[in-house]
């Protein structure tokens, strides 16, 4: 008997974009771009999250109608964005068969205090994290895959490197940890008790770890590759660069040869200016993207 | 040693797999690699990535060249790279496989599924629980092809001498045989020769 939207299944697709890369788009051009350059997959949304920044506003889900024209035109995966707690976007974007749904704090979230139930959509989801505790929440509550936060829309890799360094740190400490001391670190966390166990047991997230948030040049790429991360998401670092058909290649090639020094000068050469970024100090407090999630 | 393909995809649970099997196994991104591995694993992952990764890093020639001598397993993305004729331009074929395929035939990610299958392998039926993940669809067999499967009348594994073909993933639901079939197989042969 044939068996679909098992939570194996979803794992499966994430399982595959391994060693790629997942490309922010705003349109049907971009999108071909980002696949021309050898994108795994694309994340269709309105306004990519350097632009949500400038210009302010609700941002929600996107219209359908543009998701339905990427999806006619390209043939990798298409993913697009739900606000946090909007189950409701995801039922559309899931009539809509997009092959992944990013609950995402770069839209305006819509429930202060509870994400969307992911054990009842057939289509996977990925969210973001900024820790274990954070990870193990979204993974209980079905997200197939996991993604640091970063701060999205910065062009700026330091959150990036620091949610990263923080779920391996934590990773870290589970696996030296007795069983008695396991539940007080579930409790601290606000962690699943049988995630922290399994956690402890296999020393990694049971599910693909992906790099979002700050990616712009071949270099942040290799940086988290070599940091822990399976693949990464580049949002805003494409097209707001002078150059986001060759660098989204570079990128590309980056997360392949991450290793090869060698390789990684090539990549990087001729490339045109990289998006100006923001230094995050100058992001107040609560304009910070990375805050939302619960 | 075996090489698996790591330009993009699940290499790495090929490499935990051929690990539990007691077969070495490495990374390849490099032509040199191949000439020092003795089998070669073209995983899943999205097929006109890792063709165009192939291209672009020299691997086409290679790899066909490879593929004369010594065995090959592709699954999914792998068999897609390994067919003669495809229905994306991008994926440049290496024709070591004389059929046609449909990449992601079976629709959107909602479509795909895990179902049991009967595999009849070297004379022995088994029943295996087998992962289709926006999985293609053999849609002509050409010449020198075994179907070792079907699911629906459709054939999902094949084989042609010393290749083996799969539309679905044994690496994730941690099914052994075609690994093993192919690459410890190859293993005794090689000892047996030497004695």
């Amino acid at each position: 008997m044939s068996k679909k939207g098992s939570f194996d299944l979803k794992v499966g697709l994430a399982e595959m974009l391994k060693g790629g890369v997942i490309m922010d788009v705003m349109n049907v051009d971009q999108a071909k771009i980002a696949e021309d350059a050898g994108a795994v997959a694309v994340m269709a949304l309105e306004r990519i999250p350097a632009l949500i920044r400038e210009e302010g506003g609700i941002a929600r889900a996107s219209d359908p109608q543009m998701i339905r024209e990427i999806q006619d035109r390209v043939s990798i995966p298409v993913m697009a964005k739900v606000r946090i707690g909007h189950f409701a976007e995801a039922q559309i974007l899931e009539a809509m068969e997009v092959d992944f749904i990013d609950e995402s704090e770069v839209l305006t979230p819509a429930d202060e205090h509870n994400h969307i139930w992911k054990h009842d959509f057939k289509v996977p989801f990925v969210c973001g994290c900024r820790n274990l505790g954070e990870a193990l929440r979204r993974i209980g509550e079905g997200a197939a895959m996991i993604r640091t936060k970063g701060e999205a829309g910065s062009g700026n890799i330091v959150e990036a490197v620091r949610h990263m360094r923080q779920v391996k740190s934590d990773i870290k400490k589970l696996t030296t940890m007795d069983r008695e001391e396991m539940m007080a670190a579930a409790k601290d966390m606000g962690a699943p008790f049988s995630l922290v166990e399994q956690v402890a047991k296999i020393g990694k997230l049971p599910v693909p770890n992906f790099a979002a948030g700050g990616v712009a040049t071949p270099a942040d790429a290799s940086l988290m590759m070599q940091l822990g991360s399976e693949t990464v998401f580049v949002g805003s670092g494409i097209f707001m660069s002078d150059d986001p058909g060759p660098r989204a290649k570079a990128i590309v090639d980056a997360v392949t040869y991450y290793k090869d020094s060698k390789k990684m000068v090539e990549i990087s050469t001729d490339l045109q200016t990289a998006m100006k970024g923001i230094e995050i100090s100058e992001i107040p407090e609560n304009e910070r993207l990375q805050e939302r999630g619960w | 040693m075996i090489g698996v393909l790591a330009l993009q995809g699940n290499f790495t649970k090929h490499i935990e797999l051929l690990k539990r099997l007691g077969i070495s196994s490495t990374e390849v991104r490099y032509p040199d690699q191949l000439n020092e591995v003795d089998g070669l694993v073209l995983p899943g992952g999205e097929s006109s990535v890792i063709s165009d990764l192939i291209v672009r890093n020299d691997l086409l020639e290679p790899i066909v060249e490879f593929s004369r001598v010594k065995p090959i397993l592709a699954t999914c993305a792998g068999i897609i790279l390994m067919s003669k004729k495809t229905n994306d331009s991008r994926v440049i074929p290496l024709n070591i496989f004389d059929i046609e395929i449909y990449r992601n035939a079976y629709g959107r990610q909602i479509h795909s599924f895990i179902d049991t299958i009967q595999v009849d392998l070297n004379g022995t039926t088994s029943s295996i629980v087998a992962s289709f993940i926006r999985a293609p669809k053999i849609a002509k067999l050409g010449n020198d092809i075994e179907v070792l499967a079907t699911h629906n009348g459709i054939p999902v594994a094949i084989r042609n001498d010393r290749h083996i073909g799969l539309t679905f993933h044994p690496e994730l639901n941690n099914e052994t045989i075609f690994h093993s079939f192919l690459f410890q197989m190859k293993k005794k042969v090689d000892t047996l020769s030497a004695n």
